[in-house]
């Protein structure tokens, strides 16, 4: 498996344990007393879950299992593999972080950051598109 | 990888693609506003992404990868391409029906999309199976 794939999988995994925790605050707020503000964290959960484990594993097996680009190289352009991961990665904790403080310190004025996720995340995956793209043919 | 697989797979790299798009127009309007309607696109995103992406990835690649019923042998590939059609018609559909406020775009595209599984799931029911027969 390659190291890229690695990183995907157990990137993912540490996602899942976050989601999972995100979810489990948000299903015993109010059994817990905690304040509202923490349903900022459902669209938060949500991507933890979406793009942190699924699009992650989905990313790191692709990149490891799809037909091989060509014999010299297999998966394309690898320097463009790990641009994806760190685009992806970063895009992904600047939201979770910024997200949540968007809603409840409004006087920060941390909108900004939420764009510089935003486009991470879109480059990321049309990175990822373009790439896996050819790698998906007939044999 | 059958020719099948090929169009599913790629197909939803484009919903992917698409459905991001919708997303981080989104999350960019959320931070720094750019026009409330953006918001419209959330069901579309949605739709795009677990239903264009996620399912029909997993189905694109079930085709391809559950064990053969013998050499080159994939069952009948016709119920896939009504499938393929199928699935993909009804998440445009439904992922056009908020932002252009046809609501009865809603129901046909639900419908496309259950007939599209039934026949996926028709198709790879025999495939489930153990490897070499
Ligand atoms: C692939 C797996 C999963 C998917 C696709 C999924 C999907 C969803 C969706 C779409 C919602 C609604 C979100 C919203 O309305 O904002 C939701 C909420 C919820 N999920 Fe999941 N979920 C998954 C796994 C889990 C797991 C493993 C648990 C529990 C351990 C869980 C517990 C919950 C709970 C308690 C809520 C309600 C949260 C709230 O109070 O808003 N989910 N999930
Ligand atoms: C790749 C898989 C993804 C899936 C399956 C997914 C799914 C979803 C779902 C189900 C919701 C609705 C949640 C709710 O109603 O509480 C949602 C909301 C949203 N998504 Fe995604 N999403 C994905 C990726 C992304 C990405 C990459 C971005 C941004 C670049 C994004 C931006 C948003 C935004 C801004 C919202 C609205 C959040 C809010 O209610 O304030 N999503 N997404």
């Amino acid at each position: 498996m390659p190291l890229l794939s690695r990183y995907y999988i157990k990137a993912g995994m540490l996602y899942l344990l976050l989601a999972l925790l995100a979810n489990v605050l948000l299903a015993s707020s109010s059994t817990l007393g905690l304040p509202p503000a923490i349903n900022t964290l459902r669209p938060v959960y949500f991507h933890l879950l979406m793009v942190g484990w699924v699009t992650e594993l989905i990313f790191g097996v692709a990149y490891w299992m799809f037909p091989k680009f060509t014999r010299e190289l297999p998966r394309g352009n690898p320097l463009a593999g790990w641009a994806t991961f760190g685009l992806l990665n970063i895009g992904l904790i600047v939201r979770v972080v910024a997200e949540p403080l968007v809603t409840i310190k409004p006087e920060w004025n941390l909108g900004w950051l939420l764009v510089v996720s935003a486009l991470c995340q879109l480059a990321a995956v049309w990175l990822f598109v373009v790439n896996t793209w050819p790698r998906i043919k007939e044999r | 990888m059958p020719r099948l697989s090929v169009w599913m797979l790629r197909a939803a790299l484009l919903h992917f693609g698409l459905g991001v798009s919708a997303g981080a127009l989104m999350l960019w309007n959320k931070g720094v506003p750019l026009d409330a309607r953006l918001w419209l696109l959330l069901n579309t995103h949605v739709e795009m992404l677990l239903v264009g992406w996620m399912l029909q990835f997993a189905l694109g690649t079930a085709f391809w990868i559950l064990p053969r019923l013998g050499e080159r042998r994939y069952g009948d590939v016709r119920l896939g391409w009504a499938a393929c059609l199928l699935l993909n018609t009804g998440v445009l559909l439904v992922a056009l029906s908020a932002p252009l406020n046809l609501t009865g775009f809603l129901l046909p595209g639900r419908l496309m999309q259950i007939l599209a599984v039934a026949l996926m799931a028709r198709l790879l029911w025999p495939r489930v199976k153990a490897f070499a027969t």
